[in-house]
């Protein structure tokens, strides 16, 4: 697809660059256009939670942001530089897999189904990124690791297999990992879907001292409609790939607008 | 003659037959392991002409009679001015052969990693390189060591053929024994009973073993 670039920014400068800004994004499969247009903010140490019904496009939302897709249209930027492009004779160019790299550092994400490396333990799942990409000496890695285990409570799980924990651990692992690359930015992907009711607590309460202790910038896609309401600084409602709604969790959740909004929100609270 | 006796006289040529089929065996599994993830890895490259180099090599050794490859190697190649020596000759061509059937198993080892694997690695901001190496390969070893030993069963029973360019393998022997002696049961059943013992009682049990170990080594035991 030709664009014409010079309507996007070299790099996003003043006092309020957004950590994350998606301007303009279009991906499509084909014929099927998945995200239409997408613009979205995430401030600095900013928690935006994104809801909506299957389909709607929140994963890939996420997926774009970790470089997981490419897209066909627009531009995203982190931290005020462009991620899925970059400069080359003052005008921006698709990225290429160096600038990818080095944004990527940035960036960290979380999934449903965990993903974690079933050939290492916890601690040296956690190890394997900041020894094998940063560079760290083993001995760095496993005190930034344990420290990570520690905080979401699995310091006496550290030697064991992901076979050997439950969804709830695993998970918890898989958010430790991600902490250890130290990223700006951490994306969220329905990570409690896969859990068993009984455990989702633990996982959503790393999250909220995520929230409370730290300064990330977060971007959650969940369907735990009283988890986001809670948690996050704003909701987006996303309908169709684009942004049907967005407000702070009062307005959304107390007193939404948009028809669709109130149908789908309705359509959740009836079913748990 | 009894068999103690037909065995006193000519067992140890047949343990002669059973080393250099053991030894033809060994060196063929080498060079076909060594085959088969090279041009498995070649096989997803995203270059479609290294891909393609992977593919016509897989076609041709996988679609044609492993006999006519080891007499083409043997006595085609010296026309070209490549010659050689017997026992290579042998060795190669089945480590060739069964090496365009071990890249399949390579190519459907690594796609049977789950993606979320790979995406896991990528959004760690590990290389392409460290992606392979590093998570991949291990869980797509695990995965694809049972047809491996298979075709490593497959693998011995193929190194027969280099009997028929004279290697002195165990099927050369038995051959051998069996045109002087006439005694056909006792010449073909002992080269027999030798290739069923090495397949089901040392290559069978080190897949098994090596299956343990590697999964003890993932964490799946
Ligand atoms: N690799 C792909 N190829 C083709 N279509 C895809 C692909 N990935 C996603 N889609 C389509 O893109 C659309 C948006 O998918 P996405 O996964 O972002 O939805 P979602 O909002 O996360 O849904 P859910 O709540 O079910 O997870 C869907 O229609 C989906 O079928
Ligand atoms: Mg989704």
């Amino acid at each position: 697809m030709s664009e014409d670039m010079s309507a996007y920014p070299l790099r996003l400068e003043g006092d309020d660059v957004p950590m994350v800004r998606f301007m303009n994004v279009t991906k499509s499969y084909g014929a099927l256009v998945v995200l239409d247009s997408l613009d979205l903010d995430v401030a600095a140490g900013e928690m935006v939670s994104v809801i909506g019904p299957s389909g709607s496009g929140k994963t890939t939302v996420l997926r774009m942001l970790m470089t997981l897709e490419t897209i066909n249209g627009g531009v995203i930027y982190v931290d005020g530089q462009p991620l899925t492009h970059m400069e080359k004779n003052g005008v921006l160019v698709p990225a290429s897999e160096k600038h990818l790299r080095k944004m990527r550092a940035d960036i960290g994400m979380c999934f449903q189904h965990f993903n974690l490396f079933p050939h290492m333990t916890a601690v040296e799942n956690c190890m394997e990124a900041p020894v094998h990409v940063l560079g760290l000496s083993k001995k760095e890695a496993r005190e930034r690791s344990l420290e990570l285990l520690q905080m979401v409570g699995l310091e006496d799980k550290v030697d064991q297999h992901p076979s050997r924990l439950s969804g709830g651990q695993q998970q918890r692992v898989a958010i430790a990992r991600a902490l250890a690359m130290r990223p700006k930015v951490m994306l969220f992907d329905e990570v409690t879907s896969a859990l068993d009711p009984e455990v989702i607590g633990e996982v959503t309460n790393v999250i909220r001292e995520l929230v409370d202790k730290h300064n990330l910038t977060m971007l959650m896609v969940t369907h735990q409609m009283g988890f986001a309401k809670e948690i996050s600084d704003r909701v987006c409602f996303f309908f169709g790939g684009k942004i049907e709604e967005q407000g702070s969790p009062d307005e959304l959740f107390g007193n939404p607008q948009k028809e669709r909004t109130q149908q789908f929100l309705s359509a959740v609270m009836e079913a748990g | 003659m009894s068999y103690f006796e037909y065995l006193a006289e000519f067992g140890p040529r047949f343990v002669d037959g059973t080393i250099i089929t053991a030894l033809q065996t060994v060196l063929a599994a080498v060079l076909a392991i060594f085959i088969a993830f090279v041009a498995g890895l070649m096989r997803m490259s995203p270059n479609p002409l290294i891909r393609g180099i992977a593919t016509v090599y897989i076609e041709i050794f996988r679609g044609t009679s492993l006999l006519v490859q080891l007499y083409w190697i043997f006595f085609v190649l010296p026309l070209f001015g490549i010659t050689l020596e017997k026992f290579t000759a042998g060795f190669v061509a089945v480590g060739m052969n069964l090496g365009a059937y071990g890249a399949e198993l390579v190519r459907g080892g690594i796609l049977s990693v789950p993606r979320g694997q790979w995406e896991a690695a990528l959004a760690l901001n590990m290389s392409p390189t460290k992606r392979m190496i590093r998570i991949i390969f291990p869980q797509a070893l695990l995965n694809m060591l049972p047809p491996w030993g298979n075709l490593l069963i497959e693998l011995l029973k193929g190194t027969a053929l280099v009997s028929l360019i004279s290697v002195s393998d165990l099927m050369f022997e038995a051959k051998q024994i069996n045109s002087t002696t006439f005694l056909s049961i006792q010449a073909f059943g002992t080269a027999l009973v030798i290739y069923y013992v090495m397949a089901r009682f040392a290559i069978t049990p080190f897949m098994r073993w090596l299956e343990r170990f590697m999964s003890r080594k993932l964490g799946r035991a």
